[in-house]
């Protein structure tokens, strides 16, 4: 069974047709890279995977359960990041977590804020409040939500964007580690982070899958990629 | 960490506890909670003495301090409820709420439970005015304990749209003047600056069936010392509907 089933999908916002009809599967141990101009769908079609948004047509599930007939065991099963990692700027970042823990219902829910905060390298700012951290900081806070639980499923839309190399590199060690037992969904506009990061390429563009292969596939397809990416996304 | 294999399923009442504690906390997190508190408290004591002139009356009970709640839950449950939602659109944070593995209504729920005992705090912190009261005269006790679940269920009532308010923008300004408007409309409803106002429109009739759709019109009883079933229904009405509506909008974004 794939972790992640997605047939169809459609969405619309007035007249705009941001996502129109995509459909692909992911399976345990692939990290899936969505690339995409901006406007393409790419954070669209994730918000319609976790739950955020209801999707005019089409279905998606996760860990076999239907997000719009089942969304809490679905959602039960996923960690997502939405782009910028939002959170609350007032809490520290372990009263972050822990609240986390809590609305999760997690046992034990101390103990996995501490093996949250060491992960995701952000023992060193637990005290801190949301709105004093640094960037890289904080889209590892997000990251850090989203793996709280172990989910099967992990969405992360963009995140690393607006990091230094050194924050990347971080970010992209953490998620290695763990992305084999999971089906993971990254959405980049680093090309290089495919060959980095993941095992399979989507690219979207206005609403459609144009491209869905193996990392090495895609790599083959030139040696230039950003030319190969304006090509596909034309 | 969890063994991603068997992930509990989160129990309706710990998420409304988990975001019950979490609003509660965030309104004393910055110092706009105290200022809130003060103000309802320096309003609720002048508006009793220097314009219901409870001293001077001499009479030993708080209808002139109870009187003017309306007034002041119409302007202060949308400044305490204003966050509720905008805040969530704002800061980004609504999309985790709404994929993380809870129901919207349970978060409507915490939201609104938390923001109504923050009223609560407020309304508690003026209990001093009933000690003096009971320490100047002989008042029934009875009568001033229905008065403050007057003004807590109208609190709630008021919070209520409110709460609807603050579900329709992300911006904490148009949600609080678009909530204290309806509440304002709530409150002139019942005064006779209303009554004029639509007595050429309507029949007496219809004018009273109005007036009972007033805030006032409902306080009105429990300052009296009168629970009755009426009121309550029209507060808890306001109330929950209120709760449910926001939930709906939320839910259809």
């Amino acid at each position: 069974m794939a972790l992640i089933e997605v047939k169809n999908l459609k969405k619309s916002y007035g007249s705009i047709q941001a996502v129109r009809g995509i459909s692909f599967t992911v399976e345990r141990g692939e990290v899936v890279g969505f690339l995409g101009p901006n406007g393409a769908g790419k954070s669209t079609t994730m918000k319609l995977i976790a739950g955020h948004l209801r999707a005019d047509d089409g279905e998606s599930s996760v860990a076999g359960f239907d997000i719009s007939t089942n969304p809490i065991e679905a959602k039960t099963h996923l960690g997502y990041s939405p782009e910028g990692a939002p959170a609350y700027s007032e809490m520290t970042v372990r009263e972050f977590l822990r609240f986390a823990a809590d609305l999760r219902n997690l046992a034990n829910p101390s103990e996995k804020v501490k093996n949250t905060l060491t992960l995701c390298r952000i023992n060193e700012v637990a005290h801190q409040t949301v709105d004093t951290l640094s960037k890289g900081y904080r889209m590892r806070l997000g990251f850090a939500q989203a793996v709280i639980h172990d989910p099967a499923v992990l969405i992360l839309d963009e995140p690393t964007d607006g990091l230094d190399p050194n924050q990347k590199f971080e970010v992209r060690k953490i998620l290695k580690e763990m992305a084999s037992r999971k089906a993971v969904i990254v959405s980049t506009h680093i090309l290089e982070e495919i060959d980095e990061l993941c095992t399979r390429v989507i690219v979207i563009a206005h609403g459609e899958v144009r491209c869905d292969e193996t990392k090495e596939q895609f790599l083959q397809r030139g040696n230039d990629l950003n030319e190969v990416f304006r090509k596909l996304t034309a | 960490m969890a063994s991603e294999s068997s992930p509990p399923s989160p129990r309706a009442s710990s998420a409304i506890w988990a975001i019950f504690n979490r609003e509660f906390a965030g309104y004393f997190r910055t110092p706009l909670a105290y200022v809130f508190l003060a103000v309802f408290n320096a309003f609720a004591i002048s508006l009793a003495f220097f314009v219901g002139n409870i001293y001077e009356a001499g009479v030993a009970n708080l209808d002139r301090f109870f009187l003017y709640h309306p007034w002041l839950w119409a302007f202060l449950a949308p400044a305490a409820g204003a966050r509720l939602w905008a805040e969530e659109r704002r800061q980004g944070t609504i999309e985790l709420l709404l994929t993380w593995p809870i129901s919207v209504w349970q978060v409507a729920i915490g939201k609104f439970l938390a923001a109504w005992l923050f009223l609560a705090t407020a309304l508690f912190i003026t209990l001093p005015i009933a000690f003096t009261i009971g320490y100047l005269g002989d008042p029934d006790v009875g009568v001033i304990v229905s008065g403050y679940l007057g003004s807590l269920l109208c609190a709630g009532a008021c919070l209520g749209i409110a709460s609807v308010a603050s579900a329709l923008t992300r911006n904490q300004v148009i949600a609080f003047v678009t909530g204290f408007l309806a509440c304002f409309v709530l409150v002139l409803i019942g005064y006779g600056v209303f009554d004029e106002f639509i007595g050429g429109l309507f029949s007496p009739n219809i004018i009273e069936e109005v007036r009972r759709l007033g805030l006032w019109r409902n306080l009105e009883p429990f300052i009296l010392g009168l629970i009755d079933l009426r009121p309550v229904a029209y507060f808890l009405s306001l109330s929950l509907g209120g709760l449910g509506l926001s939930t709906i909008i939320i839910e259809r974004r």
